[in-house]
């Protein structure tokens, strides 16, 4: 084998790409398995019919659909006018949503520059820092939040023996809570890709900028923020995306006001009062919204790099 | 000096890192039009000095003054002077144009007007079909200009650039060089250039300041700086010299009366600072020529050579065991056996007496 080696050295790329589709079984298989098909079943499922105690009947229809956009009346034989609840709690998580990402994103960006601009040794630490709270079960953490700012919790009796309230703040159970349950879960998303822009970011694009009369805030807007700008659409994605179709933070942390799109899918697989074909058509219509917003950057991605 | 209009002036600059000093209180006048070139091994100080001219760095002492104005407490972005980095440092997300226009919108140009000089620079650097290009599409030597264009837009009072060739090959540094000194000449503004390559600055500038461990060594034209140096370092950092150990017996004025080892007298220039006592003679490899035993300035023994094509490098001992460098032209003379014995003649003028 050894003396036949430069021989297969010199040959590999030819062997190598008549191999490349069968090396590349194992990703197909896996994106197959793992993604196609069960967007595929999903699929399916909002089509059929739904069986009273969960699950399905092999029945063609778009009843899971029209139930979404349509009010027909309580007993369905009214003509139909547009059914706002649901276009409510999702334009509520896409609000919530979106705020989530903007805090994550004021807050995660001047800690992930500071971080990339720490001397490298203490920058590993500081990472570090920012991942201890994952190697907790979310669902704990989450709980732990609740018992931090209930009325009886230590935030309210801190404020309360400091004198800066006469009377614990509700905060259980309010779009507040919920924000700082989608804040807390998803801020090192939005750390770590903005940290990777930054610290591959050349400094000395700074010192040029300065060098030709920029001051630091037109450096920030007109060079760094668009240099870096991947990371931070990265770190806006990921938080966005589980932040919208999040259900601990809203289910625990807020009420009936603040029931959210993950929770309503939620309740629809869980027990007999589910509803399966209505679940899966408000996945298929969130994981639509969310396909829009990833092509719409894509489009805006490639274009920016044309011009 | 007094009638020729100070571009910069650098008063006794200091630059410290917490307990480290970088710069010991330097100080050199930069003439208005000049080609001015720091040199130095890395370490020396001379990117130091120049991040201190161009505000990115605190000094901790002393002035630079602008045109007479002094700069030193101002942040970079209010001080009149570019820079061209050794990485460029250009726009990635910008074109070239928009790279080469940053400046001027920054201080307050139209966008018309700014396109307009922006062209204008382009073209005096022939990169004008590139305009709408982004930085990664081109070569190195394209970036080069264009970080040379960038900088000369807003019509700096001095230019600073900073190593800017050594990113490039050699064939394409010594076609930029020429280019360089031209521009410069063509805008007269005046380039403060930091090289550690003696080459580039022995071609390019029209003075040299050499410096070392953060302190100026000589400041003069290049052919004072290779004929006439000062100091060891000097001698020994530009070019090949040797460097002889003699008795001094007597210093006055720019002349010394020196003994060379095995005892013949000589009366050579000395630098300022030259004291009577032990003292080192610099005579480069190529103004020493052989002759017969006996004869000559000093007796020295054969011992190899390395032929270089253009010349013949003839290394030699000294009868104190010191080393010698001579340098033969191609076809004057026979290459010595090695352990011949042989004197070896110091030209006229050649020679000079070291400050230390």
């Amino acid at each position: 084998m050894a003396g036949a080696a430069p021989q297969g050295a010199s040959a590999g790329s030819d062997i190598y790409r008549g191999n490349g589709p069968r090396l590349l079984l194992p990703v197909w298989l896996w994106v197959g398995i793992f993604l196609v098909a069960p967007v595929l079943i999903m699929a399916v499922y909002s089509v059929l019919t739904k069986e009273f105690r969960g699950g399905v009947i092999w029945d063609f229809t778009l009843a899971a659909y029209d139930q979404f956009f349509l009010d027909r009346g309580l007993f369905g034989d009214e003509p139909p006018r547009i059914e706002w609840t649901y276009i409510g709690i999702f334009w509520r998580s896409i609000w919530q949503a979106g705020l989530a990402t903007v805090l994550c994103l004021l807050i995660g960006f001047p800690t992930a520059w500071f971080i990339a601009t720490r001397p490298a040794r203490v920058r590993s630490v500081w990472l570090f820092l920012i991942t201890i709270p994952y190697w907790v079960n979310l669902l704990i953490r989450t709980v732990s939040m609740k018992f931090l700012i209930r009325d009886t919790g230590p935030l309210n009796e801190f404020l309360l023996w400091a004198g800066i309230i006469d009377t614990p703040l509700a905060l259980v159970n309010t779009n507040f809570a919920v924000q700082l349950g989608l804040f807390y879960s998803y801020l090192p998303f939005m750390v770590l890709p903005i940290y990777a822009a930054v610290e591959r970011y050349d400094f000395s694009l700074s010192e040029a900028a300065a060098d030709l009369y920029a001051d630091s805030w037109t450096t920030l807007r007109l060079i760094i923020l668009p240099v870096v700008k991947p990371g931070i659409v990265a770190g806006c994605i990921l938080v966005f995306v589980p932040s919208l179709g999040a259900f601990l933070a809203p289910e625990l942390l807020g009420g009936a006001k603040t029931f959210m799109i993950g929770s309503l899918i939620e309740e629809q697989f869980k027990g007999a009062a589910g509803n399966w074909p209505f679940g899966a058509a408000a996945s298929m219509i969130l994981l639509s919204i969310v396909m829009a917003v990833l092509l719409l950057h894509a489009r805006a991605q490639t274009k920016g790099d044309r011009t | 000096m007094l009638d020729v209009a100070q571009a910069v002036e650098i008063d006794s600059v200091v630059k410290r890192y917490g307990t480290v000093t970088a710069l010991h209180g330097v100080s050199m006048a930069i003439a208005e039009g000049e080609f001015f070139t720091l040199l130095g091994p890395s370490g020396c100080g001379k990117t130091t000095l120049l991040r201190c001219i161009a505000g990115f760095e605190q000094v901790s002492g002393g002035a630079i003054r602008l045109h007479g104005e002094d700069i030193a407490p101002l942040p970079p972005h209010k001080r009149m002077v570019n820079t061209v980095f050794q990485n460029y440092a250009l726009f990635p997300h910008m074109t070239v144009l928009d790279n080469v226009t940053f400046g001027l919108l920054r201080r307050g140009w139209g966008t018309r007007d700014a396109e307009a000089r922006g062209r204008e620079v382009l073209r005096l650097v022939q990169l004008s079909e590139f305009a709408q290009r982004r930085p990664g599409q081109l070569s190195g030597g394209q970036q080069q200009r264009v970080a040379l264009a960038r900088a000369l837009a807003p019509r700096p009072k001095v230019l600073l650039l900073d190593e800017p060739l050594s990113a490039l090959d050699l064939k394409l540094r010594q076609a930029v060089r020429s280019e360089l000194k031209s521009i410069q000449r063509e805008t007269g503004i005046a380039f403060v250039f930091v090289t550690h390559d003696q080459e580039e600055a022995l071609t390019m500038s029209d003075r040299i300041a050499v410096m070392s461990a953060g302190h100026v060594q000589q400041v003069g034209p290049p052919r004072e700086i290779y004929e006439a140096p000062q100091t060891r370092f000097v001698a020994d950092f530009i070019g090949e010299t040797n460097l002889i150990d003699v008795t001094v017996t007597q210093v006055s004025g720019a002349v010394a009366r020196l003994q060379l080892p095995g005892g013949a007298a000589m009366d050579c220039p000395a630098a300022p600072g030259a004291r009577p006592g032990p003292g080192h003679l610099s005579v480069r490899p190529e103004r020493l020529s052989l002759c017969a035993a006996g004869q000559g300035d000093l007796a020295a023994v054969m011992q190899d050579h390395v032929y270089l094509g253009t010349d013949t490098q003839l290394l030699m001992r000294l009868a104190d065991g010191a080393r010698l460098v001579v340098r033969q032209q191609a076809g004057s003379g026979t290459v010595p056996d090695p352990g011949a014995a042989l004197g070896l003649r110091i030209e006229a003028g050649a020679a000079r007496l070291l400050a230390d």
